[in-house]
């Protein structure tokens, strides 16, 4: 590999990094708006509004960055770097294609989910360099919600490894046949709400619950600084997403796949999405306990079950 | 397959160019963002009324549980990742079956027992 074919797939990569989250945000501003009857953002742009969240950004680099004097100043500074790294880093493994990536390494599943760990990092240094009392309340909801809903994570894709043998996200995808669909389906249940958890979305929005603590970890946040945590958001709902239906939907699979498997991979994590959207257009925030006991006495025991059912199943083909 | 050592020249790219976009957008916020530092605006938010005490407020160990079951059930996944990639293998695969079933059943007790002990519930009257 060129150095030159190094640079112009990070390019790829940032740029799919920069646009899908605006895709899903505009898509969400729409939905939500449409559900609850509604228009949602109509002027910016013209068309229905399109340019809404790019006017978004405009406006939020021209706000002023205000630390506050009782915080880490170093550690404040560089929290949202982190958040937005990791899932950077997460989407350049995630195949949309049998030859369509951007990085292909034997682990690229390990990378994931090893890559995710960072933006727990960052909500948690977000939290508490903050020297404010929502923030470290946060800080802690947050680091407790993503270290107990991470294992679920891991463990369904640990199945799904499991399944195709192999820890790389495209040998996974060229494993998968339709069986999957039943066969895992209960790792891709557990997939979806750890993944929505993961991502801080409601109805597990306790970290952030606005009318308990303010904004959480980020109270205390302004501007670009603030927007970087939100775009970390969205992209970690494409990375999510796509994983997913990568993992659990066949990626590429589909009617006509040698020509147009690409748009297959992006429409199957588009519909991902568009239920993880959903969710939290029509559910309220569970309290925090509660949320730890779907993560300990549901989620984890489901996923141990998915794991002895995959194993199982492996072992009784391949004799 | 597999692109030698091409795939993670990417991912340190990767690396760098996320660091590279935080510090241009940071020196973009610089040029274009008004600054006009002040006592009250740089002092901690607590809706509205002056801050009580500092930020470093004491608050419930009960997260500490949380830990605990992590450390177990996360060193549990390190395990389960090298078998999902032996299981094929004839030699280990009904014998590792047996064995995991028994290492991951040990641990499932475990759970259990810590939600018979209520430590997985928040009530505060027992």
């Amino acid at each position: 590999m060129t150095v030159t074919e190094v640079v112009l797939r990070c390019l790829i990569v940032l740029v799919g990094f920069l646009v899908l989250p605006l895709l899903i945000g505009q898509t969400e501003h729409k939905l939500m708006a449409h559900m609850q009857g509604r228009l949602g953002p109509m002027y910016a742009g013209g068309f229905h509004g399109w340019a809404q969240l790019v006017a978004d950004g405009v406006k939020f680099v021209q706000k002023e960055d205000v630390v506050p004097s009782a915080a880490d100043k170093p550690v404040f500074r560089f929290a949202p770097a982190l958040a937005l790294a990791s899932y950077l880093m997460a989407l350049a493994v995630v195949p949309l294609g049998p030859v369509t990536w951007g990085a292909n390494v034997p682990g690229s599943l390990v990378w994931v989910l090893a890559v995710g760990g960072i933006g727990t990092l960052g909500t948690l240094m977000a939290g508490w360099s903050s020297g404010n009392k929502y923030s470290l309340l946060g800080g802690l909801r947050a680091a407790a919600q993503l270290i107990s809903y991470e294992l679920p994570l891991i463990l369904s894709c640990a199945s799904f490894a499991m399944a195709a043998g192999s820890l790389s996200l495209v040998a996974i995808g060229h494993a998968w046949t339709p069986w999957w669909l039943i066969w895992q389906l209960p790792g891709a249940l557990v997939f979806l709400v750890a993944a929505t958890a993961e991502l801080q979305r409601p109805p597990f929005d306790m970290p952030v619950a606005d009318s308990e603590l303010v904004f959480g970890p980020y109270t205390e946040y302004t501007g670009l600084r603030f927007a970087f945590f939100l775009l970390a958001e969205y992209a970690g709902i494409v990375v999510m997403s796509l994983l997913l239906a990568v993992l659990w939907l066949g990626g590429w699979t589909g009617p006509f796949d040698h020509q147009i498997g690409v748009l297959w991979t992006l429409l199957k994590g588009f519909g991902i999405a568009l239920v993880i959207l959903w969710m939290r257009m029509s559910w309220p925030r569970l309290r925090e306990d509660q949320l730890q006991r779907i993560a300990w006495l549901w989620l984890v025991p489901l996923a141990l079950l998915q794991i002895a059912i995959t194993a199982a199943g492996v072992v009784l083909m391949s004799r | 397959m597999h692109t030698g050592l091409g795939g993670y020249l990417v991912l340190g790219g990767v690396t760098v160019a996320a660091l590279l976009l935080f510090a241009a957008a940071m020196v973009a916020r610089r040029l274009l963002a008004p600054r006009a530092p002040g006592l009250t605006k740089q002092s901690t938010y607590e809706s509205g009324v002056d801050p009580v005490g500092g930020g470093w407020a004491q608050t419930h160990v009960r997260y500490l549980a949380y830990a605990f079951l992590y450390v177990v059930f996360a060193v549990d996944a390190a395990y389960l990742f090298p078998w999902a990639l032996v299981l094929r293998d004839q030699r280990v695969g009904v014998a590792s079956l047996v064995e995991m079933g028994i290492f991951i059943s040990v641990i499932l007790v475990g759970l259990l027992h810590f939600a018979r002990r209520r430590a997985l519930s928040w009530d505060d009257d027992d």
